[in-house]
């Protein structure tokens, strides 16, 4: 019962890394693909503690943290370099 | 019984953070596509948690709490993230001449 | 006190994340975050320019739990939003004017809006009087502010007493 919710869980996930994906070949602009590259983050630590779960692992939880974490960082930084970039020009 | 109510959470969870990219996917706008992962992908991550504490609080190690760190900080760093896309749109947007406010 | 422990509810939440991040309640792991607790906010004060004044914490548990209710059902409808015809959807921005002064009940109000249906804050005005909103599908306007105001910008403005 609960391999096979993991199993779909981990389908969805999977489908919604690609549709993010897409989104962020696509674009149009910096912005969407910065939004698309955050989803991704978010997207990817549900994978990995569904990874824990279904390997009955603890240690994955240490990664999603510090993916979670990246990807916050990254999604600032990114954003800023975009809105400051233009102050200095 | 704890079993069913973890995969009840995953399932909620996981279709949510799918339905988040469907709207970050299809929707026509930056600003209408910002929608999707902000709420719907938050709420999702935060059931797939709440299935991994049900799960390993069951496996006889006590209570797992580790998990509500990584939902606190989802759920307040989305809206930030949220914010500075939508300030970077709106800033690229006016440079380009597109008055949209 | 003041010197030592400019701030005893960041001192509070960094102990309690210390001992949640090592799993244990070990004297070690106590006595570790502990001192972590006490000496980061020592380095960090600095960072706040004005330090935020809760007037009356208790009314954030009701708060609490009024927002994660009413993000639980955002997400219904958000989710109906974004599977349904994109065509039908009327996007807007919108302008609220704020009332509230403080930083901090400002930050907790845009989180709010953000994680709430329908609503992504979007910009503050400089002078953080007016908080440009941008909402997925909007019938009434002034329907949407009196909502907001009412039923989040209130109960802030009596925790924060500003």
């Amino acid at each position: 019962m609960l391999k096979l919710a993991v199993a779909i869980a981990l389908a969805c996930i999977g489908a919604a890394l690609l549709l993010n994906f897409w989104r962020l070949v696509r674009g149009p602009g910096p912005a969407d693909r910065i939004l698309a590259l955050d989803t991704m983050y978010v997207n990817t630590t549900a994978l990995l503690v569904l990874l824990g779960i279904h390997l009955n692992r603890t240690v994955y939880f240490e990664a999603a943290l510090l993916i979670a974490l990246m990807g916050f960082v990254g999604t600032v930084a990114l954003c800023k370099y975009l809105l400051r970039g233009d102050i200095i020009e | 019984m704890l079993e069913m109510l973890t995969a009840l959470f995953l399932l909620i969870g996981a279709a949510f953070a799918l339905i988040g990219s469907v709207g970050l996917a299809r929707l026509p706008d930056l600003f209408m596509r910002l929608h999707g992962p902000t709420k719907a992908t938050t709420l999702g991550i935060g059931g797939i948690l709440i299935a991994s504490i049900l799960h390993f609080s069951d496996q006889g190690q006590g209570v797992s709490l580790h998990e509500i760190l990584i939902t606190l900080f989802v759920f307040t760093t989305a809206p930030i993230s949220a914010y500075l896309v939508a300030r970077t749109g709106l800033h690229l947007d006016a440079r380009n001449g597109d008055n949209v406010d | 006190m003041k010197r030592w422990l400019p701030q005893p509810l960041t001192s509070g939440c960094l102990w309690l994340v210390w001992l949640l991040l090592a799993q244990s309640l070990t004297p070690g792991h106590l006595l570790l975050g502990g001192l972590l607790a006490l000496v980061l906010p020592l380095f960090t004060v600095r960072f706040w320019p004005d330090r935020p004044r809760v007037r009356r914490p208790l009314l954030l548990l009701p708060y609490l739990a009024v927002l994660l209710w009413d993000i639980t059902l955002a997400n219904l409808v958000a989710a109906r939003l974004i599977l349904g015809p994109a065509r039908r959807l009327r996007p807007a921005f919108i302008r609220l004017p704020l009332d509230l002064r403080s930083e901090l009940a400002i930050v907790l109000l845009t989180h709010t809006i953000s994680l709430t249906p329908g609503t992504v804050a979007a910009h503050l005005s400089p002078d953080q009087r007016v908080l440009l909103i941008h909402a997925l599908d909007v019938d009434d306007e002034a329907a949407l502010i009196a909502r907001i105001k009412q039923r989040y910008e209130q109960p802030l403005k009596e925790i924060f007493a500003c």
